[in-house]
C-alpha cells in the first residue's frame, strides 16, 4: 500500500500540485522570517502565532458577513501595525542582546498570543468558507481547490509586490542598507530605529495575508501556531537569508518532499521526513546560525 | 538531654493534634452541604469543552439543590461544587486533584475534561480512596488499569465507531467492506482505531488504508488521495474537532467519493453550521442526543434538558453537558442507597448503579466504564442551507433513516 503512488502515477500529479501550492504558501511566512532574521537578527517564534492572528482576522470578517478573501488585504493593514507596536513594546528592549534573549522574548510573545486569541475567539477549531470550488483535471483523477490556487497567487503577487518595493523605494532602500550594515546606514542617515519597527511591521502583515489565506484553505485554532514557525525556520534555515527565489525554491521543494513522503513513507512519517531532511542540509552546508551583530540604537 | 526529649515530644504532639484538628475541620460534608471538587480546564486547549462541562455539571447541581437535595440518614443535603482551572494541563489537573483531596479535604470528586486529564487524575483520587464519577474520559485505558474509584458514565472510546462498520456490512448484504481510514495519533483517537480493527477481524472485513494523522498540521489531502485511487467502502476519520473540519473541508474540495463516511466530534466542530451542505450525509459518533428517550424525574427527557440548557446557557447543549450533568444524578443516587457519606459505602453503591438517566441507562462494568449504554451514529441531513443531526443508529432509537450510499459530489447540487 505504501507504493501506491508508483502503481496509480496519476497520484504523483497530485501529489506534486498539493506540494506546491502548499509550498508557495509556507515561502510566503517564511520570506517574512528571512526579511526579519536578515535585517535585525531576530528568530521570530510568535511568527505561527501571527499568521493564525492574520487568519483570526478574516475569520472575523467571515463572520460578519464579508467574503473571507478580502481578509488578504485588511489583514495585513492591521497585523503591520500590531507588529509595529510589538516592535515598539518588546523587540526593541532585546534587538541589541543576543539571540538567545530575542527567542526568549518572541516564545513569550507566542505564549501571550496563544492565550488571548484563545480568550477572544475561544477553543474552537474554525475555517472560513470561500465558496470556491475545485478545479478537476484528468478525468477527475486529479483535484484542485480552487481556495488553494488563490492561496499561491495572491502569494506570489504579495512576494513579486514586496520585491519590487524593496528595490524601489526609500524605504526598501534603507531597510537593504541596514540589512548590509547597520552602522554606515545610521551614519548616512538612516533612521535604523524606524527601520527595525517598519521591518517587524512588514514581517507581520505577511503573516496577516498567510493567515488569511490559511483560513480559507486549512483551520484554524488559537494554538497550531508553532508548525508554522517550524516550517518557516526550516524554509529559511534551507535557503538562506535575503535570497528571496530561494525561499521560494525551498518552500515548494519543502512542500513536494512532505506530500511524496507522505506517499511513500506514510501520514506519520511525514513530520519526521521533513526534520530529518533538515538534519542532512545542516549538516552538508555546514550552516552557520551566528552572524555578527551590530545594533544601533 | 530530658529537656531535649520533653521539647520534642511537645512539638510531636502539638503537629499531631494539628493535623488532626485540620482533617476533622475540612470535612466533605459541611452543614447542609456535600462538597465535590473538580479540576477542570476554564484556559488553554480544552477550555471550551471545559466549560461545556462545568457548565453541565452546575445545571445538575442547581436542578437537584432544587428539587430537594440529597436524602442522607432521613436528612436532606444540597451539593456544592469546588472547581479550580487545570489550564488543560495533565500536570497542573494531578496536582490540583492532590490540593481538593488534601487542602480542601474534598472527599467525593467529579471527574475533568478529556481522556488526558482524566488519566492524570485517576492515579491521585485511587491513592486517596476518592470515588471520583467522570463524565469526559472515555479512553479505554481508563477502564483497563484497574481502578477502583473511578466512575465513567459514557461509554469508551472502542465502542464509538464500532457500530458504523457493522452498519456498512449490513449494507453490504452482510459481505465484508473495505476500509479506509486516518486517525490522529493521541489516546483517544487511537482507542477507537482500536475499537475499528476489532470490527473488521469479527466481520472479516479489510482495512486497505491505516492512516496516522499528525497532530501538528491540518492537512490529509494525501490521505484523500489514495481513498479515490483505492475506492473503499467505508471511510473512517477521527481527530478531535480539527480532523473532522479537516476531513470535510478537504472531501468537499477534492470531490472524493466514497459510499460512507464515519467521524467522531461532528458535534463539537459544530459540523453541519461551520461546513453546511459539504457536511451531508456524514455519519457520527456521538454519546447522547436530544431525541433519545431516555427519562428521569430530574431533568424529564432529552429534549426537555436542550431546552433548559438553552435557557440558562443561551446554547444548545453539546454531548459534553448532558454527560457532566448525568454524573451528579449518579452521585446523589449512589449516596442516597448508600445513606452514609463513608467514602468506602459510597464506593460500593457506585459500583452497583443501575439506573436510567435522561442521557442514558448508567451501571458500571468491572473497569468502571458505563456497560448500559450503546453509542449512537447520527447523519448530517440538509434541507435547503440548514443542516441537522439525525439519530440513524442503533435502530432502537433512529429517528430517521439511514442514507446509504453517499451520492456522487457529481450528483449533489
Amino acid at each position: 500500500m505504501d507504493l501506491l503512488i508508483f502503481q496509480a502515477p496519476i497520484l504523483m500529479v497530485q501529489a506534486s500540485l498539493d506540494g506546491i501550492l502548499l509550498g508557495i504558501l509556507f515561502a510566503l511566512i517564511a520570506y517574512g522570517m528571512a526579511l526579519q532574521w536578515g535585517v535585525m537578527n531576530i528568530i521570530n517564534i510568535a511568527q505561527g502565532d501571527l499568521v493564525i492572528l492574520g487568519g483570526y482576522i478574516a475569520y472575523t470578517m467571515y463572520l460578519v458577513g464579508i467574503h473571507p478573501a478580502w481578509g488578504v488585504i485588511v489583514s495585513p493593514i492591521i497585523m503591520y501595525f500590531v507588529g509595529w507596536a510589538l516592535y515598539k513594546l518588546v523587540i526593541n528592549k532585546v534587538v541589541d542582546r543576543d539571540l538567545f534573549i530575542s527567542i526568549l522574548a518572541t516564545f513569550g510573545i507566542a505564549i501571550v498570543f496563544q492565550q488571548l486569541m484563545n480568550f477572544v475567539f475561544g477553543a474552537d477549531v474554525v475555517v472560513a468558507q470561500s465558496e470556491y470550488g475545485t478545479t478537476m483535471l484528468f478525468d477527475n483523477s486529479v483535484t484542485l481547490p480552487n481556495s488553494k490556487i488563490f492561496a499561491a497567487f495572491i502569494s506570489v503577487i504579495y512576494a513579486i509586490g514586496l520585491v519590487i518595493y524593496m528595490r524601489r523605494s526609500r524605504l526598501g532602500r534603507a531597510i537593504r542598507a541596514t540589512a548590509q550594515n547597520a552602522r554606515a546606514a545610521k551614519i548616512l542617515g538612516v533612521d535604523t530605529e524606524k527601520v527595525y519597527a517598519a521591518t517587524f511591521g512588514i514581517n507581520a502583515a505577511l503573516c496577516g495575508v498567510a493567515g488569511a489565506l490559511i483560513s480559507i484553505t486549512l483551520t484554524l485554532h488559537p494554538y497550531v501556531g508553532l508548525p508554522y514557525t517550524v516550517r518557516s525556520f526550516m524554509i529559511v534555515i534551507v535557503a538562506g537569508l535575503g535570497n528571496l527565489p530561494a525561499v521560494a525554491l525551498s518552500g515548494m521543494g519543502l512542500g513536494l518532499f512532505e506530500e511524496f513522503a507522505d506517499y511513500i513513507l506514510g501520514t506519520e512519517f511525514r513530520i519526521g521526513a521533513v526534520f530529518m531532511l533538515l538534519v542532512f542540509i545542516l549538516v552538508y552546508r555546514r550552516f552557520k546560525l551566528s552572524k555578527k551583530r551590530e545594533y544601533l540604537k | 538531654m530530658n529537656k531535649l526529649v520533653k521539647l520534642f515530644t511537645i512539638f510531636i504532639s502539638a503537629i499531631t493534634l494539628t493535623i488532626a484538628s485540620i482533617s476533622s475541620s475540612f470535612a466533605k460534608v459541611e452543614g447542609e452541604y456535600i462538597v465535590l471538587g473538580s479540576a477542570i480546564s476554564l484556559t488553554g486547549k480544552y477550555s471550551s469543552n471545559g466549560v461545556h462541562t462545568q457548565n453541565g455539571y452546575n445545571m445538575a447541581v442547581d436542578r437537584i439543590n432544587k428539587m430537594g437535595g440529597v436524602n442522607v440518614g432521613g436528612k436532606s443535603y444540597k451539593f456544592e461544587i469546588i472547581y479550580y482551572d487545570d489550564e488543560s494541563n495533565p500536570k497542573r489537573a494531578a496536582q490540583l486533584a492532590e490540593r481538593l483531596i488534601k487542602q480542601d479535604g474534598v472527599h467525593y470528586m467529579l471527574g475533568p475534561y478529556s481522556s488526558g486529564l482524566t488519566k492524570a487524575i485517576a492515579p491521585v483520587t485511587e491513592k486517596y480512596k476518592i470515588p471520583m464519577v467522570e463524565a469526559n474520559g472515555a479512553s479505554r485505558s481508563l477502564f483497563t488499569k484497574g481502578y477502583k474509584y473511578l466512575f465513567a458514565v459514557l461509554s469508551p472510546a472502542n465502542q464509538y465507531l464500532e457500530v458504523a462498520i457493522d452498519l456498512a456490512v449490513e449494507k453490504n448484504g452482510g459481505k465484508p467492506v473495505r476500509i479506509a481510514q486516518a486517525f490522529e495519533q493521541d489516546a483517544f483517537s487511537q482507542d477507537v482505531r482500536l475499537g475499528i480493527l476489532d470490527a473488521a477481524k469479527r466481520t472479516g472485513s479489510e482495512i486497505i488504508i491505516d492512516d496516522k494523522l499528525p497532530k501538528e498540521l491540518n492537512d490529509m489531502a494525501a490521505t484523500l488521495a489514495k481513498v479515490k485511487a483505492t475506492k473503499p467502502d467505508v471511510l473512517v476519520v477521527s481527530g478531535h474537532t480539527k480532523g473532522a473540519l479537516t476531513a470535510i473541508r478537504q472531501i468537499s474540495e477534492m470531490k472524493v467519493d466514497v459510499p460512507m463516511l464515519a467521524m467522531t466530534h461532528c458535534d463539537a466542530a459544530k459540523l453541519s453550521k461551520q461546513h453546511g451542505k459539504n457536511s451531508e450525509y456524514a455519519l457520527c459518533a456521538s454519546q447522547w442526543h436530544k431525541n433519545l428517550s431516555y427519562k428521569d424525574k430530574f431533568f424529564g427527557g432529552g429534549k426537555k434538558y436542550d431546552k433548559d440548557f438553552k435557557k440558562e446557557f443561551g446554547y444548545a447543549p453539546p454531548y459534553q453537558s448532558a454527560e457532566s450533568s448525568a454524573a451528579l444524578l449518579v452521585f446523589k443516587d449512589a449516596f442516597e442507597r448508600a445513606n452514609s457519606f463513608d467514602r468506602d459505602k459510597v464506593r460500593d453503591a457506585l459500583k452497583t448503579t443501575d439506573m436510567q438517566t435522561f442521557y442514558g441507562n448508567i451501571k458500571f462494568g468491572p473497569g468502571g466504564q458505563n456497560v448500559a449504554k450503546p453509542m449512537i451514529l447520527f447523519q448530517v441531513r440538509c434541507k435547503g442551507d440548514s443542516c441537522e443531526n439525525k439519530v440513524v443508529a442503533p435502530t432502537k432509537w433512529a429517528s430517521d433513516k439511514f442514507y446509504h450510499p453517499i451520492p456522487k459530489w457529481s450528483e449533489r447540487s
